[in-house]
């Protein structure tokens, strides 16, 4: 039992426990929370399996940025909990829900165990990182020469999002502005 | 113990699907956009893990192209849940069913 699988039991257990809470706080507010928590613990293991720019990027980027714009939605909205829904679904229908997220899971594992896992990588902080595998530079020297096209195309596509959440969310109201302005004018 | 990649497999696999039973028991439309980041991110991390496991790190620049379309796909999605309220008072997804047959 090493410093490395240590970190991966705190990590892991964490990382799920965190999901788990988040889709099941009735209250918009504690989910967000248990999703950081979760998402600052898959950052943790994706520093251990070397991805150190990309876990920088993770935390930065979802719990940073990401989740802040939820929780922004959520307190725009004024979302309190379970009283701004209806009932919830039979218990049934509930259990067939759970019912078929276990035999995705049970699938999938079933997947992975069968398949190509074979040979074994050093894996974790301590292990020795390989021809700087993960680093700033290294994720650079791909984005900027085998995926230049695809790493372009990302700045239309945040403009058109930038754009596309300014027109969804913009208020009608502009049009009967300029309506009134006109008849301001002319009266 | 030996870590091994299976075991980071199996943690990206349960968090798929605890964003799957989230997605399908969810009754807000944001905790609804919140498992689908869930699962993104589980996929994000078996990317990671293989490209560890065979050491090319193209892995690393597709999941910086997912966590941007992640990014776009919030702010998009969320600026319609926004309309959305506003027009309907509600964001419980059982009362947009206009689409059913």
């Amino acid at each position: 039992m090493n410093l490395d699988f240590a970190i991966f039991i705190v990590s892991a257990l964490l990382a799920v426990s965190g999901a788990a809470l988040m889709i099941t706080l009735k209250n918009p507010v504690l989910a967000v929370m248990s999703m950081i928590v979760s998402l600052v613990a898959q950052a943790v293991l994706y520093i251990q399996l070397g991805a150190l720019f990309i876990g920088a990027v993770l935390i930065i980027v979802y719990s940073g940025a990401i989740m802040v714009l939820f929780l922004f939605v959520i307190m725009l909205l004024n979302l309190r909990g379970a009283e701004d829904l209806g009932k919830q679904s039979s218990p049934v229908k509930l259990s067939l829900k759970f019912l078929f997220g276990l035999i995705l899971f049970v699938e999938l594992v079933f997947i992975i165990k069968t398949g190509f896992m074979h040979g074994n990588v050093e894996v974790g902080v301590l292990a020795e990182s390989v021809n700087n595998f993960g680093s700033v530079a290294e994720v650079a020297k791909l984005l900027f020469t085998k995926y230049l096209y695809p790493f372009e195309l990302t700045s239309i596509l945040l403009l058109a999002a930038i754009v596309g959440a300014v027109v969804m969310s913009k208020r009608d109201d502009a049009e009967t502005d300029t309506i009134s302005d006109n008849n301001e004018v002319q009266s | 113990m030996e870590l091994s990649i299976t075991a980071y497999i199996i943690v990206a696999v349960v968090l798929f699907a605890i964003g799957t039973i989230g997605v399908l028991i969810s009754r807000n439309i944001i905790m609804l956009f919140m498992s689908v980041e869930l699962m993104l991110n589980a996929a994000n991390l078996v990317l990671i893990a293989f490209s560890l496991k065979l050491n090319i790190m193209d892995g690393h620049a597709f999941v910086f192209l997912i966590l941007t379309v992640a990014a776009a796909e919030a702010a998009v999605g969320l600026g319609m849940v926004i309309n959305l309220y506003r027009n309907r008072e509600t964001i419980n997804i059982d009362r947009f069913n206009l689409l059913k047959w």
